[in-house]
């Protein structure tokens, strides 16, 4: 007999195990009889007409199966893939919403745009009869950045979406913050550019798909990270499946970041061709395939003003912003910069007033989407960055004038001016818990012998908050969700008392094998190892949204734990029975039902056994079998927050900054298994840290090629990049989830980059430089002494 | 990857004979640029005729004023080699600063310096050191070796066997590794030669190439100090999304500065 292993324990990770010893089971694992390979053709220019495709040398290519182009998806009356979300502008304008072919017809919008798909005996043949597919591209002009493509005479990417604008979007009072403006002492400002990022989940993207014409039924095999949404998406929406003969499977997926969190073209194409050709079709994205067609993150441009009383305080906030889309709208594509991002501009502070207009921009670039922490870090690192130019500006140190704005504990719940209303938080708490963890006293002294090296040292803060948890499913469809936002989990106790949980979340390397374990291992007193957690698979999980925003644990554990609640309600119905007990007087606890004040019990295992074997069972009021299902939607978002420290240093000489040391104090909630949360802060941090000092997705102005096509040029964050980081947990108690849990899968993307740009300013803020765009690069950086007010010291 | 022939020739006559009879054939060294490309199908040769088996294309061998590596020599064994360590510190500590471990394991000396990619380590030590390329044909001094982006004096059907290595009195190498890739964004090979200085080199431009300025400067004077104002005209070297070519001109200065210390560390 195993062990219980409850909330706040912190074993390995059950799953570690076959991950560790090469047995986990990856979509490109899969082999099905009679499988075959497919390839994407994909546009190799940034904007082009596509005049005509000659099929012939490619179908008369050795093994070629099919070739299927945008025609073809026509003629068989397909649908367009949807967007999951529906904004409208300050009339009430709903979004310019241009179809969104699975493959390209008439136009290629994006290096990567798919324009058809070559079936073949092997992935070999596949690849040279695409290379043999004839495809008579009339090239355009491209135009990449969102200033760019708003500008007169930009090339149009759509016949109807003038000037490139999807929406013209705005959050708050308008007038309420020119007022504010009006009287204010001050009035910091600030323009920057938020990097666009690839994912690089480290698995890339893959897909089989079978048809069985016995049944009718169609099997997809997935990276996804949510299987139930691309059934219903691509089902429902795009190739006209009835849902109950569509399987969708995502087995072990390999990281996501978001990247595999929407319905991708290849999925309805693959499972469409398997319909075609009668037989398995198997396509896996190479690294290279990947960055030119997984959505994108981030990509905006920026401008804000912070206005500010004569003490300092936050008068009012005014943000305006263009992001960029891509090519087309993805499943949530619209939604991140918008409603992930304006209420964010809160933080955590007392700001009165906010008004924020974000333009909404299509561009021939892969359409962008969420990508950790998306939108959040956004909106943090616009407000973080403007609350240090003002500290500078008014003379006021920056700790001390984040201090006078944070919202006090006492004062939650906290209603913003933008929509969202905090349950819970200690944003002070976080600060001062921070500023010893770092110990920012003796910084001073660190600095002191940075600079006799000749290096220059900075201490940089965000102390910030993000809305996660997605989603409370009334709120978001006001916000013009097309979909609810709930989770579900069903409970089943076995006749012997082992238990499985079919849960709607994914799990791919969060964990939640072993953290969803704990939960039931501690409500169920039911061994750790006798509890095994599936996901991932429409025929066995009744249904999900899939998991995202930081929403695993927050929504699906939520559910996992009300279905819990309901085990044991049954439970104690069963046990009064067996007891002859009123119901009232049975007690549950480590495992045990008992008559309250006797020392009669039964085991879970013992009313397990019953439930099944119901002889002696009240059959006339109560069903045989133990098993329970529970959806539970969100009343609100969560809060998770903290305060991180990045110190930097700089190299003079080359521009290189060096993080030397990190301290996060996160107040995440609840802490179910803090190794796993550590795990997720660490991870988050890097990623943000990456953001900060080293991803950047480029693209050609004009001919729309991708520069940073490959890891040879997109520069991840590697280990030997980082200090050991000091992380720690400060918490509140989140009041509406049923665990206190508030999530903490994107904190420390959503917090870090801010921080370690702080960093970095203040290590040159003595040479006047304000602000630093990311990725800081040395040649940035050198560039910026260069331009600086005062010589470079000398080595 | 498109299907092609392997051959595993037994000798060095054998695998050039292989080289020059076979039909659009290429030589596999450690395939670590080779293999990528040909993955992505940038290169679709018809047959390898990998080099792995010939035992005497590996090895290092000492005759006192100078040091032979065979080309089949991966960069692990160089970084490692206690002969290398102890006679030329900054080609093994050049070798140690190739890529990561994996590309070590693999990589070898020979496929680095035929490839002749413009920010790759090894071209930067053969020119700074002045040392000479022996093919199975003939002997090419490194000044007369590499012509520019992945442009050698190879002639079709030569195989490099191995780089001699003349023993400097003081040498060092400095690298500025480009963030993605960690070839290197600027790299400078200095070394202190009875013949004189040299100076090579890598990153900066379409090749590898010295700085005679440097290379006056520092043999009247082998100090940083000698070459701290000596700049480097951005004319001619690269730009691209992770330096431009004025910053790169910098760095050539700057890694120069830091070789010299490495070379008097
Ligand atoms: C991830 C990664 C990181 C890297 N980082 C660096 C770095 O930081 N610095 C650096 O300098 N290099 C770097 N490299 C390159 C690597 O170090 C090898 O030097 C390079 O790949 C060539 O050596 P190879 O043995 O792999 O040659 P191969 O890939 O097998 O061959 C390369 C070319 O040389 C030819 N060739 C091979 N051997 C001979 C021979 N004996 N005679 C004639 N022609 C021959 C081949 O036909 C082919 O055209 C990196 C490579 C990778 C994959």
């Amino acid at each position: 007999m195993g062990n219980v292993i409850g909330i706040g324990a912190a074993p390995k990770r059950k799953e570690d195990q076959r991950f560790l010893t090469g047995r986990g089971n990856y979509v490109s694992d899969i082999k099905r009889p009679g499988m075959t390979a497919g390839v994407f053709v994909r546009s190799p220019h940034g904007h082009a007409v596509i005049r005509g495709i000659d099929k012939t040398a490619a179908l008369a290519a050795p093994g070629v199966i099919a070739v299927l182009s945008g025609e073809d998806v026509a003629a068989d009356g397909l649908g367009s893939l949807p967007c999951g979300w529906g904004i409208s502008d300050a009339q009430g304008v709903p979004m310019k919403e241009p179809p969104f072919p699975m493959l390209a017809q008439g136009k290629a919008r994006f290096v990567g745009d798919m324009v058809a798909f070559v079936v073949a005996e092997t992935a070999e043949q596949a690849n040279s009869a695409a290379e043999l597919l004839n495809v008579d591209y009339e090239v355009l002009p491209s135009v990449v950045g969102v200033l760019e493509a708003v500008r007169p005479g930009a090339p149009q990417l759509f016949d109807d979406v003038p000037n490139n604008i999807c929406c013209d979007w705005e959050l708050g009072d308008k007038a309420a913050v020119e007022t504010a403006f009006r009287k204010a002492a001050h009035v910091a400002r600030l323009s920057l550019v938020n990097n666009r990022l690839i994912g690089n989940p480290m698995e890339p993207r893959a897909a089989i798909a079978e048809y069985e014409p016995g049944t009718d039924r169609h099997t997809l095999w997935s990276t996804s990270q949510f299987p139930h949404v691309v059934r219903f998406l691509m089902g429902a929406l795009v190739l006209n499946i009835p849902q109950h003969k569509l399987r969708v499977v995502a087995p072990d997926v390999g990281g996501g970041f978001g990247v595999k969190q929407f319905h991708y073209g290849e999925e309805a194409v693959i499972t469409w061709a398997a319909r075609r050709v009668m037989r398995p079709v198997k396509w896996v994205a190479s690294r290279s395939e990947g960055y030119v067609s997984d959505r994108h993150g981030r990509d905006h441009v920026t401008e804000a003003e912070l206005a500010l009383d004569e003490h300092g305080k936050f008068l009012a906030f005014r943000v305006k912003t263009l992001a960029n889309m891509g090519g087309y709208l993805s499943t949530f594509g619209p939604n991140i910069p918008t409603n992930l991002y304006g209420p964010l501009l809160g933080g955590v502070y007392t700001t009165p007033a906010i008004y924020c207009n974000v333009k909404v921009v299509f561009t021939n670039t892969v359409p962008v989407d969420a990508y950790r922490g998306a939108g959040r870090p956004e909106a943090t690192f616009v407000l973080e960055r403007i609350v240090d130019v003002a500290a500078t500006e008014m003379g006021i140190d920056r700790v001390e004038l984040r201090r006078r704005n944070m919202i006090p504990k006492e004062a939650y719940p906290y209603q913003t001016p933008v929509l969202v209303q905090y349950d819970s938080g200690d944003p002070i708490g976080c600060l001062d818990g921070a500023l010893v963890a770092a110990d920012v006293k003796n910084f001073g002294v660190r600095k002191a012998a940075s600079a006799r090296k000749g290096k220059f040292r900075g201490l940089g803060y965000s102390t910030y908050v993000e809305a996660c948890g997605l989603a409370p499913s009334r709120f978001a469809g006001r916000l013009g969700a097309r979909g609810g936002l709930y989770e579900s989990a069903t409970v089943r106790v076995h006749p012997t008392g082992q238990v499985t949980v079919m849960i709607g979340t994914h799990n791919h390397g969060q964990g939640h094998e072993t953290t969803f374990a704990q939960i039931v291992s501690d409500k169920l007193g039911v061994a750790f190892e006798n509890i095994d957690i599936v996901f991932g698979d429409t025929d066995r999980v009744q249904f999900g949204m899939g998991t995202y925003g930081s929403r695993s644990l927050v929504v699906g554990g939520a559910a996992l734990s009300k279905a819990t609640d309901k085990v044991i309600v049954k439970g104690k119905k069963i046990a009064a029975h067996l007891l002859e007990a009123s119901e009232m007087d049975i007690q549950f606890e480590a495992g045990k039902f008992s008559v309250a004040g006797t020392d009669r019990t039964k085991t879970f295992e013992e009313i397990a056994g019953a439930a099944y074997v119901p002889h002696d069972y009240p059959l006339e009021v109560l069903e045989p079998g133990l098993e329970e299902q529970a959806y539970y939607d969100p009343v609100n978002f969560t809060y998770p927050g903290g305060c991180h420290i990045a110190e930097v240093e700089v190299d003079p000489e080359t521009g290189t900054v060096t993080l030397v040391n990190y301290t996060a104090v996160d107040d995440v909630g609840t802490v179910i298994n803090p190794m796993i949360v550590e795990g997720q802060l660490h991870g988050g941090i890097v990623q943000g840290v990456g953001q900060a000092l080293y991803e950047n997705a480029v693209y050609d102005e004009g001919s729309g090629q991708l520069l940073s096509g490959s890891l040879m040029d997109y520069c991840m964050p590697r280990a030997d990049h980082l200090p050991m980081m000091t992380v720690a947990t400060h918490s509140t108690l989140c009041t509406h989830t049923p665990m206190g849990v508030k999530g903490c899968g994107e904190v420390g993307t959503i917090g870090s980059p801010a921080a370690v740009i702080n960093a970095v300013v203040d290590a040159l803020s003595h040479l006047g430089v304000t602000h630093v765009d990311m990725p800081a690069t040395p040649n940035r950086i050198w560039r910026l002494l260069q331009n600086a007010s005062l010589p470079v010291a000398a080595e | 990857m498109k299907s092609f022939a392997y051959h595993q020739p037994g000798g060095i006559p054998e695998a050039a004979k292989l080289l020059s009879s076979v039909a659009e054939s290429k030589l596999v060294a450690g395939g670590m640029t080779l293999i990528p490309t040909l993955k992505q199908r940038l290169a679709q040769p018809e047959a390898l005729i990998d080099l792995s088996s010939l035992a005497d294309l590996r090895g290092i061998s000492d005759d006192g004023a100078t040091i032979t590596i065979g080309a089949m020599t991966p960069h692990a064994q160089v970084a490692a080699s206690e002969l290398v360590r102890g006679k030329i510190p900054a080609l093994a500590a050049l070798a140690s600063m190739i890529g990561d471990p994996a590309v070590r394991n693999r990589g070898t000396i020979g496929g680095s310096v035929a490839n002749n990619d413009p920010a790759a380590d090894y071209p930067a030590g053969t020119l700074g050191l002045g040392a000479t390329i022996v093919t199975n044909a003939r002997e090419i001094a490194a000044d007369a070796f590499f012509l520019g982006l992945f442009e050698t004096a190879l002639e079709a059907g030569e195989i490099i066997t191995g780089i001699r290595f003349p023993v400097p009195l003081k040498a060092g190498y400095a690298k500025f590794k480009a963030p993605a890739s960690r070839y290197a964004l600027v790299g400078v090979f200095v070394a202190q030669l009875p013949a004189g200085v040299r100076v090579a080199v890598t990153g900066a431009g379409a090749g590898v190439f010295r700085v005679p300025p440097m290379e006056a400067a520092l043999s009247n004077n082998f100090d940083a100090s000698a070459i701290a104002a000596i700049k480097i005209d951005a004319d001619g070297l690269t730009s691209d999304i992770h330096a431009e070519a004025d910053y790169r001109a910098h760095l050539v200065t700057v890694m120069a500065k830091r070789a010299v210390g490495a070379a008097l560390g």
